[in-house]
């Protein structure tokens, strides 16, 4: 097969060069790629605004920033993380790898797929621009916390928020049109016998997000539009006085809000299950029943949103049922962890980086998972409501879960984006200061927020000093040696130990079959899947 | 799998759209924002705003343009056709997906919110306390607040313009799927007069819907800043009509394209995709009908 893209040069195999290659791109990998370092170094950006944060919190008391600027990073370092980070890291991935596993030559409609991409550095500027003028003494960045609730958003949100209403506009622009054309690949790009049960839990779940993005990204935009108007036109969609309700924006920006704790971890489950049966060295157990676990938990993620929203006020009946719904998430859940689990029971296994980073994801994941649990439970969460204790909580999905499975899959695909192995010793340093860095940053969280300090405040009662401090050196390594990370990913496009086609000797799929590095179009010729 | 042929995929070439896209959309949000703060301190329309949507006016020629002349140069196969539709599909999907936003901040305001303020639920206190001698009915002419936001003096029914608006959208979903019979049979004249109806009852709702804000601006009190009555309403109908707006372009499009002899018989993508987006705004529609203007 790969002999067969060799022979086919066409006028498209030659990679324009210059500037151009970039602002111009309908190429996949170009574009994939582009992602990804947006992606790395926004992880930068916001990296360094929870240093700042818990430089702060290190000891009690107000030491090195204004609280006024520490609610500018709680919330900037939330949306870039989320919006900058993790999602656009996922869809660079998307953009790689979709196209290889199915036996596509690029995704469906390239150029639109470019575009996805360069509205993100606009949304971008145009946020951080607002926390460099806040930094000059212009006015003051963002600063109601990620979730942006009215009416601290509308009524008291300071000029920037309409600025970074429209950066929400666009980075909602963006990903519709990467879910649209991720959708558009999978149905329509497919190798010729590859049905939809033979595609790779990677694509699968690719596939179950992009469906979650495009129902409620643009609920999203309707809530910001309603930010807006409120805001500045008179509306009263948050406003009790004219007969709205700021509860309302609560329940809008969730019905949004959950699915996308699902975008953000759903492609996570996809790379842990293509790298934990490589180095298993066995087929994945129960492909279906994760194919069925993921449609589940994609179903259930639209009628759970309210269980953020416990402690706000709710009738008794919606309470219950917001529970109950989403107790049910954890029966799809736990038949990820125990099919990933079963993979590699009686595998012949190796412990490389990538397999590393994926173990390490089952276990920090699960933790978040099993905190979840326990914040589902309405009367219990009464207690954990915006305490240090949620804070832990997503950031052991998010952080050591989400991240991690970026981090795993960088490592177990850079051989095939550049041709080269990575630092073997380099990863594994990576991996340990990582893991050992995180949970020294976010366990402790658990007990301060047990104990009841409350998130999103510069300072705190005497008794969590030790808990904050033992966070602030986690986060410290933490944040450090992900500078590993990228000298490791530098030195590997640089040159290194050449790849193998195969690259992994448990590696199995179409991507595999590819030269490494990749050919400039996948498959110019389409493959023939068994 | 289908059979099309994979030997023959077709990917475009390297295109300065996309970037021509970012440019204009992130000048255009800039612009908007700015003009919103300059006209609030007294001051007047940024000049981004112009230059954004006049590179918005360029993409939009530009890119469709390219991608009109690739089709007539017949460079998509079955594939790209199909890469399209479904586009187009998860486009309008997307749209519903807007809407339902507004649809849902509607309902829960007439199920829950005035409820909860006229002292529903547990919420005596609230009642007592917050908004005494609030009364939560719908269509709210009276705002809980009705000193500092006054209410609407009356309500908008559905008969006259609204009805007449259903009508007339009901009827353009007809003489549209007429004309697109037509250009399957390859008939063109028919085809060029039942979308040039179309578009000519596309632009009559936009001018009674124009009519009807203005009735509601002058006589009836009913404001974007008369309370969430006003809010939802005017949200609602105008994200339609913008909505119908951009629908009767599209259409205009297809029709100076129907003139210019472009579409055949079982290559005409452009002409079902707007067809298709009609039928959305006209399904809307019927949705704000019920729930707007009747109920």
């Amino acid at each position: 097969m790969s002999a067969v893209i060799e022979e086919h040069h066409d006028h498209h195999d030659h990679k324009p060069s210059g500037i151009g290659r970039w602002l111009f791109s309908t190429n996949h990998k170009d574009i994939g790629t582009m992602y990804l370092w947006f992606s790395f170094i926004m992880f930068f950006v916001g990296g360094a605004m929870a240093l700042v944060i818990r430089a702060e919190l290190f000891q009690p008391g107000l030491q090195l920033v204004e609280p006024e600027f520490f609610n500018q990073m709680t919330t900037l370092h939330g949306l870039i993380m989320v919006f900058g980070v993790i999602m656009p890291g996922f869809v660079g991935l998307a953009n790689w790898m979709v196209p290889m596993m199915i036996g596509a030559p690029d995704m469906a409609l390239p150029r639109m797929n470019n575009w996805s991409f360069w509205l993100l550095p606009g949304a971008f500027g145009m946020l951080i621009a607002s926390l460099i003028m806040s930094l000059m003494g212009m006015g003051s960045a963002p600063n109601f916390g990620w979730t942006f609730y009215a009416p601290l958003s509308t009524t008291y949100g300071p000029a920037s928020t309409d600025y970074f209403i429209f950066s929400v506009h666009l980075m909602g622009i963006s990903s519709i049109m990467g879910a649209i054309n991720i959708i558009a690949t999978i149905m329509n790009m497919r190798a010729p016998g590859m049905s939809y049960m033979k595609m790779p839990i990677f694509v699968w779940t690719w596939f179950i997000t992009a469906y979650l993005l495009i129902a409620v990204m643009p609920v999203l935009a309707g809530v910001v539009t309603m930010m807006l108007m409120d805001r500045n036109f008179g509306t009263s969609f948050f406003n009790a006085a004219g007969g709205g309700d700021p509860v309302l924006f609560q329940h809008v920006f969730w019905f949004f809000g959950h699915p996308e704790v699902y975008i953000m971890i759903l492609p996570a489950f996809g790379v842990v299950s293509q790298i934990v049966p490589t180095f298993a060295r066995k087929k994945i157990f129960g492909y279906s029943s994760m194919v069925y676990a993921t449609a589940s938990i994609a179903f259930l993620s639209f009628i759970v949103w309210a269980h953020h929203m416990f402690t706000t006020g709710m009738p008794v009946a919606g309470e219950l049922f917001f529970m109950y719904a989403t107790m049910l998430i954890a029966i799809p859940t736990g038949v990820k962890v125990f099919n990933w689990v079963s993979t590699m029971w009686r595998g012949s296994m190796t412990f490389e980086t990538p397999m590393l980073f994926a173990i390490g994801f089952i276990f920090l994941f699960t933790i978040g998972g099993f905190t979840g649990l326990m914040m589902c439970i309405a009367p219990a969460d009464f207690q954990y409501h915006d305490t240090y204790f949620i804070v832990a909580h997503f950031h052991y999905v998010l952080a050591t879960g989400a991240a991690f499975s970026i981090m795993a899959a960088v490592y177990f695909w850079i051989p095939k984006w550049t041709g080269n192995m990575y630092d073997e010793k380099l990863g594994k340093l990576h991996f340990w200061l990582t893991a050992i860095g995180g949970n020294i940053l976010f366990f402790p969280m658990h007990f301060v927020g047990l104990a009841g300090m409350p998130r999103r405040i510069p300072d705190y009662s005497l008794q969590f000093a030790e808990f904050n401090a033992m966070a602030t050196v986690g986060a410290f390594i933490f944040g450090f040696s992900q500078l590993i990370f990228l000298y490791n990913v530098i030195k590997t496009i640089r040159g290194g130990e050449k790849a193998t086609d195969q690259v992994w000797e448990g590696a199995d799929g179409l991507e595999w079959t590819l030269p490494s590095p990749a050919p400039f179009h996948s498959f110019t010729t389409p493959p023939t899947v068994k | 799998m289908s059979t099309t042929n994979h030997g023959d995929y077709f990917i475009p070439e390297p295109s300065k759209w996309p970037i021509v896209g970012t440019v204009a959309l992130t000048t255009t949000v800039i612009g908007v924002v700015n003009t919103i703060h300059s006209m609030q301190a007294g001051g007047s329309m940024s000049l981004l705003l112009p230059i954004g949507l006049l590179l918005i006016a360029y993409l939009f020629f530009g890119w469709f343009g390219a991608v009109i002349d690739e089709s007539m140069a017949g460079l998509y196969n079955e594939q790209v056709d199909r890469s399209f539709r479904i586009g187009m599909l998860w486009f309008i999907f997307s749209e519903v997906m807007f809407f339902a936003a507004f649809f849902g901040a509607l309902f829960y305001a007439r199920v829950f919110a005035l409820d909860w303020l006229a002292g529903g639920s547990n919420n005596a206190m609230t009642n007592e306390l917050l908004w005494p001698g609030f009364e939560g009915v719908w269509p709210l002419l009276t705002n809980p607040d009705n000193a500092a936001i006054p209410g609407p003096k009356e309500s908008m029914g559905p008969g006259g313009l609204p009805a007449i608006n259903t009508a007339i959208l009901l009827l353009s979903s007809v003489t549209v799927t007429i004309a697109h019979h037509a250009l399957r049979q390859d008939h063109r004249k028919p085809l060029i007069l039942w979308l040039a109806a179309t578009v000519a009852l596309g632009v009559i709702f936009l001018f009674l819907q124009v009519e009807e804000y203005v009735h509601a601006y002058q006589e009836m009190g009913l404001t974007l800043d008369s309370g969430i009555y006003g809010s939802t309403f005017f949200m609602l109908t105008g994200f339609h009509g913008f909505h119908v707006t951009m629908g009767t372009t599209m259409l205009l499009v297809m029709l100076i394209r129907a003139i210019k002899g472009h579409f055949t018989s079982d290559n005409h993508f452009a002409f079902e995709a707007v067809a298709w987006y009609w039928h959305f705004v006209d399904v809307v529609w019927l949705g704000l009908f019920i729930f707007v203007y009747w109920l």
